[in-house]
Parts: structure tokens; sequence; C-alpha cells
């Protein structure tokens, strides 16, 4: 190496660190802004009050949505010192749910936070405990009386498929696409989530005049994703927008597409894992529709709230409301970093 | 079961004409097209008609979308998992058993050959360890259901329901019910690769075939095999040792469960808990559609392989014609139980003309 070389190398080496001493102090800058931001939207609902107990009973953790739910809402319940947290075993089978709603209402706590692994099967048991008197928190899936909970937080399956069909409207338009060929990839066809977010989508297409043209429906199995998704590949040579319901499966959805060799298409997903978030900052992946997988973690603050006779502090009304929707919104390369930390490892 | 065909003809090479004549009812001349029906191939005729009209009902619905060679392709390797571990079901069916676990073993296998520590030895290596390290899990859960059946004295059908669950519980322990994605990206282009336009999975598949039908029909594993499903005490008479065959059937599976995780891996590029759900119950409707006994004494392995076409050709026929998932469930149905009735028809005219 000359020394001239040399030198190059090391005026290289201090502009780099220059600029990334600048960089360094614009993040730096970012944070304190973003830290400020928080604390003038922050209330006084965040002190630490009397001390609740609140009981946690979800499906068990099969999938990465289902985990995700369970562990940020043993993280949020962390957060706060007030919050005495009695998770349930994690269960598929609603007898065993019930007793241990039975359990809890029996050993006095506060609040129940229920995602029921069926809402029929557990509205019964929940009525009992608001009965008692104890403040029942309904996440996702809802119960089919009112009396059984005092608030209901889900997200919104219907919203979903409107954000995806109003999301590739956009696309279509943008692109100036005419006669577009639409391909959706559903879940477990035969669930109402699934008809939600399909009603959705197909109500959405209607906005601009348009309808799916192929539809299959897999199993949210990264396998049965790949199966479908390989067969509807062939029934479809030229595709322009693909809506996959679910990012758990997408995961075989996108290796079908890697295996054909095929991306002509926009590709979309639904739920929002880290993985398609990964593909979406790539370029792989044109967007993900949100499923929240933080309902619980609401719904642990909720049921703090109303144990603590405490209101929803942005808004003008004292009381926690009786019903929240948390909205489907749609995740692009723009607005990623904005949602990555809601993502889930699927 | 109506057919004239004993297990035991079955399992000898196909009689003469003269005793052909004096196990037949009606003593009457036999064209060669009978002899030829009443083969162990000809007993397949009725399933290449059964897939042949499912190609044909594929070509008039969809035409040219059907036709393509891309779409065959798809279809093989569609197939190819199910496939391999029909092929090892139909040797343990034929042995007088079943494996309700195949489902299980595939997703723990799956998981256990895509753990850090496997590919990091892969990496240090070479990706074939993940295949063999599949296929050692995979052999490991057919020798305890072997081993539980032949010497526990356990019904197959609960040692294996067993397996079913506790396999798909430590995969899912292991892999902490996430997916974990093969860092490897020579092992799915490997196994993608084309030869001769067809992938690398597809000749697996037919090599696992290929191995399985000079298995059965060409050594005397085989033909201890049929004995021992067909009749275990005279089995046992003849001097075959039954328990010790019965666990070596079991492992058998076990390893096609592993080629098959190893398959599925290359597929998806991943590793996961909930691959293989209700795969059980597939390759067993496969075994059967294909015309293997479910009591065991008799099955082919060009039955097997016709049954599992049958199956992947249809799901792709319904999908190219976006057909709504439950009148697919409907039609499959029906078309399950029409093959396997014209596959008995073909059978019995076979035997009494």
């Amino acid at each position: 190496m000359s020394p001239i070389k040399n030198k190059s190398l090391l005026t290289k080496v201090a502009v780099l660190a220059a600029v990334g001493g600048m960089l360094f102090a614009c993040t730096s800058n970012e944070s304190d802004d973003s830290g400020g931001g928080e604390q003038s939207a922050v209330s006084n609902n965040d002190e630490t009050g009397e001390t609740v107990t609140i009981g946690f009973s979800g499906p068990e953790a099969d999938h990465g949505w289902l985990a995700a739910i369970n562990d940020s809402a043993e993280e949020e319940a962390a957060e706060y010192e007030d919050i005495d947290l009695q998770v349930a075993e994690g269960t598929n089978d609603p007898n065993l749910q019930i007793s241990q709603i039975e359990t809890f209402i029996n050993d006095g706590v506060d609040a129940i936070v229920l995602l029921p692994t069926d809402g029929d099967a557990l509205t019964n048991v929940a009525t009992r405990a608001m009965e008692a008197g104890i403040i029942v928190v309904n996440v996702d899936r809802e119960f089919s009386s009112p009396f059984a909970a005092r608030t209901t937080i889900l997200g919104d399956n219907y919203g979903m498929g409107v954000s995806a069909g109003t999301y590739a409207c956009g696309l279509i338009e943008e692109e100036g696409i005419s006669d577009p060929v639409i391909a959706e990839i559903q879940g477990i066809a035969s669930l109402p989530l699934t008809q939600d977010r399909s009603q959705g989508f197909a109500d959405a297409l209607q906005g601009c005049g348009e309808t799916v043209d192929n539809q299959v429906s897999a199993e949210f199995t990264v396998e049965s994703g790949e199966e479908v998704a390989s067969n509807l590949l062939q029934a479809a040579p030229e595709i322009d927008v693909i809506w996959n319901h679910d990012d758990d499966q997408g995961v075989g959805v996108k290796q079908a597409f890697d295996n054909a060799g095929r991306d002509e298409f926009a590709f979309i997903g639904g739920a929002g894992s880290c993985q398609a978030m990964d593909l979406i900052e790539q370029g792989e992946m044109e967007a993900t529709v949100l499923y929240p997988p933080t309902q619980a973690a609401d719904g642990i603050k909720l049921a703090r709230l109303l144990a603590q006779d405490k209101g929803l502090s942005d808004l003008v009304q004292v009381e926690v409301p009786t019903r929240i929707v948390l909205n489907a919104p749609v995740v692009t390369e723009n607005n990623v970093e904005e949602y990555r930390p809601l993502c889930f490892e699927s | 079961m109506t057919e004239k065909t004993t297990p035991a003809t079955a399992a000898t090479p196909p009689p003469d004409e003269h005793q052909r004549m004096e196990v037949g009812a009606e003593a009457g001349p036999r064209s060669r097209v009978a002899r030829i029906m009443a083969s162990p191939a000809g007993r397949n005729l009725g399933l290449v008609v059964a897939l042949a009209l499912v190609c044909v009902i594929g070509v008039i619905t969809a035409g040219d979308l059907f036709a393509d060679v891309d779409n065959v392709v798809t279809i093989l390797r569609l197939a190819v998992v199910l496939g391999i571990v029909s092929v090892g079901m139909t040797f343990v069916i034929i042995g007088g058993g079943i494996d309700l676990s195949v489902g299980s073993i595939v997703a723990l296998a799956s998981v256990w050959a895509t753990t850090v520590a496997t590919q990091q030895m892969a990496a240090d290596f070479h990706w074939t360890i993940i295949v063999f390290t599949a296929m050692a899990v995979g052999a490991g859960c057919g020798l305890v259901n072997g081993v539980l059946v032949a010497y526990g004295r356990i019904a197959p059908f609960i040692a294996t329901l067993a397996m079913f669950a506790a396999a798909r519980g430590l995969a899912e322990i292991i892999s902490d019910k996430r997916n974990q994605l093969v860092d490897d990206p020579g092992y799915v282009d490997f196994f993608a690769r084309e030869l001769l336009g067809i992938p690398m999975l597809v000749y697996v598949f037919a090599l696992v075939a290929a191995i399985g039908w000079v298995l059965l029909n060409r050594t005397t594993f085989g033909r201890r095999t049929i004995a021992v499903g067909g009749n275990e005490e005279a089995a046992r008479l003849a001097g075959i040792k039954v328990q010790r065959h019965t666990v070596y059937l079991y492992v058998l599976l076990g390893v096609a469960c592993g080629i098959a995780a190893a398959m599925l891996l290359a597929r998806t590029g991943t590793g996961t808990a909930q691959h293989g759900v209700l795969l059980e119950l597939d390759a067993i409707a496969a075994v059967v559609i294909g015309g293997t006994l479910l009591t065991g004494g008799r099955g082919t392995i060009v039955g097997t392989v016709l049954g599992v076409l049958i199956f992947t050709t249809l799901s792709n026929v319904f999908t190219l014609n976006n057909l709504d998932t439950s009148d697919q469930n409907v039609a499959k149905g029906v078309i399950i139980v029409a093959a396997v009735l014209l596959q008995q028809a073909v059978a019995k005219r076979a035997g009494s003309t």
C-alpha cells in the first residue's frame, strides 16, 4: 500500500466518523423529542394506585400470533407495580378454561381478562363472574351476551379485509391496471373471522369495481400455505394482486412464490409478523394488514383502569368505553419502522 | 374383501391356469384380459382409470392450465411429502399395523433438523446433516412405536396415538412454537434444482417409491411383511421373528417420515411444530384407496402411489377451477368413495369372469 492510499483511507475514516457522529447526534435528538412527546400524552393514569389482582386466561399459544398475545399481556402487566397478574395455563379446551375462570371467581380477583377459546362457550361463566362483582374484559373473540363483559376490546377482521381491499384498489388505480387479476388466500375457510375478512375484502374491492378472481383457503399453517399457493399460481398464470389473510401461513405462501419464480404481483399479507415486516423492508412484499397482537395487553391496561375507577385519559367521558374496536392499518415500506414494535415472531 | 384373491395368493407368485380354475367359482375358460386383471397390476387398473378420469376432468374444465408442464410438475411436487409417508405406511398396514403418529413425527423431525445446533453443524460440515438428522429422529420415533407395539403388546392404534400427542408436544417445546427457517440457501436450492425439467424433490419420491416396490416385491423382507400381516401365528410357526419384524416396519415408516420432513423443509424452507397436521389420515386414506387391506396381508406400492396422485391431482383441479373449499370437500368425499368402488368393481369382475 502506498502512503497516499493510506492517507485517503484515513480521510475516509475521518469522514465516516464525522458522519457517524452526526447520525448519532440525530438519533439521540430524535429519541429525546419522541420521549418529550410521549410525556405530554401521558396522564396521571399510570401513577401507581391501589393494587389490583387481574386474572388472565387465553387459548394455548400454538402459533406466533397467540404467543405474542400472551407475551405482550405479561410484559404490560409487569410495567405496573400495582398489577398482580395471575396467568392461567393456556388451553384450547373450553371446559378447562371455564374451570379456570371459576377458580378466578373463587379467588375473588378484581378483574378478569379473557380471550375465550370459544366466545359462546365462555359466555355463561363470564356472566357469573360479572354477577359476582368481578370486572370482565373480553378480548378478541366476542361473548354472545352483553352482560358477560364490562368492556370488549377486539381486532377488526372485517376491517382487515376493507384495509387490504382499499389498498389493492389504490395500487390498481395508481398503476392503471385494466382488468386486474386479484387472488385471495384465506385461512381456515369455515371460521367466521375468515368470512369477515373475505367479506371486507370483497366489499372494498367493489368500491373500485373489482372482484376476487381466484380464491383458495389454507389452514393457517406454513405447509398448507405453500400447497394452496403452489396450486393458485398454476390456476392463474398472471396475477396482479394477492392478499394472503395470515402471515403465519404466509411463510409457506412466500416460499411457493419463490419455488415457482413468480413475483409479478403485489403481495399483501395479514396480521403483521416480524418476518412480513422484514420482507416489506427488503421490497419482497408490498404490505401487510395489522391484526394487533397487543389486544390482551390493552385488555390488561383497561382492566386496571376499571378496577381503579379511572377513565381513558384522552376521552372527555369519565368511564372506559364498553367496546373498543382496534384499527387494522396497512403497513408498507413507508411506515414499517413505526409498526415494527408491534410485530410478532411467527 | 369380496374379492376372490386371498391373501395367500397375493403373497405368492400368480399360480398357473389350472390352479386358478380350481380356485375360481366358475371354471370357465379364462381370457388373457381376465388374467391380467386378476394380477396385482390389474387390481391397480381401477386406480389408473380413476386417475385418468380426474385428469380428463382437469383437461376439460381447466384446459391448457391443467395440461401445462409446470402444472404437472406442481402436482408431482405437492405429492412428494404425502407420497413418501404413504409408501412407508403401506408397509406398516400390510404388516397388520397402523400408525397415527406420522404427521407428528414429520413435525418433530422438521423441527429437530432446523434447531440452531443442527443448522450450525450443517453449516460446519454439509447441509446433508439436516436430512440425516430428520431421518434419525424419524427412525427413533419409529423404534419407540415398534417396541411399544411388538414387545409392549400395546395396540398399534393406542401406541401410535400416544406418539401422535407426544411427538408434536416435543416439537412445540423444542421450537417454542415458532417457525425455524432453514438458513442454508443451498438446501432449498438443491431440492428445487431441476433435472430434465423435474425438481430433485420429485426424484427423491420416485427413488423412495422404487425402493419400496423392490423391498416389498423382490425381497424376503417384503414376503415376511405380507406373511406377518396375513396371519401372524402362521408367520411365527414358519420361523419368522414376528416381533422383531414389526419393529423394523415401524422404524422403516419412521425413516420415511424423516425423509418426508426433509422434503417439507425443502418445500417450505421452514421447520415448525405445525407441519404434517392430519397427514396421518391422508396417508392412511391414500394407502387404502391404493388397494391395501386395512387388516393387513395385502397391498401394493404402485396402488399407494396412484392413490396419492389421485389426491394431489384432485386438489389441483379444484383450485384451477376456483372451486369453493366447501364444494371441494364434498367432491373429495364423493370421489374417494367412487375410486374405491371402481377399484373393487374391476377387481371383482377380474375374479369372476
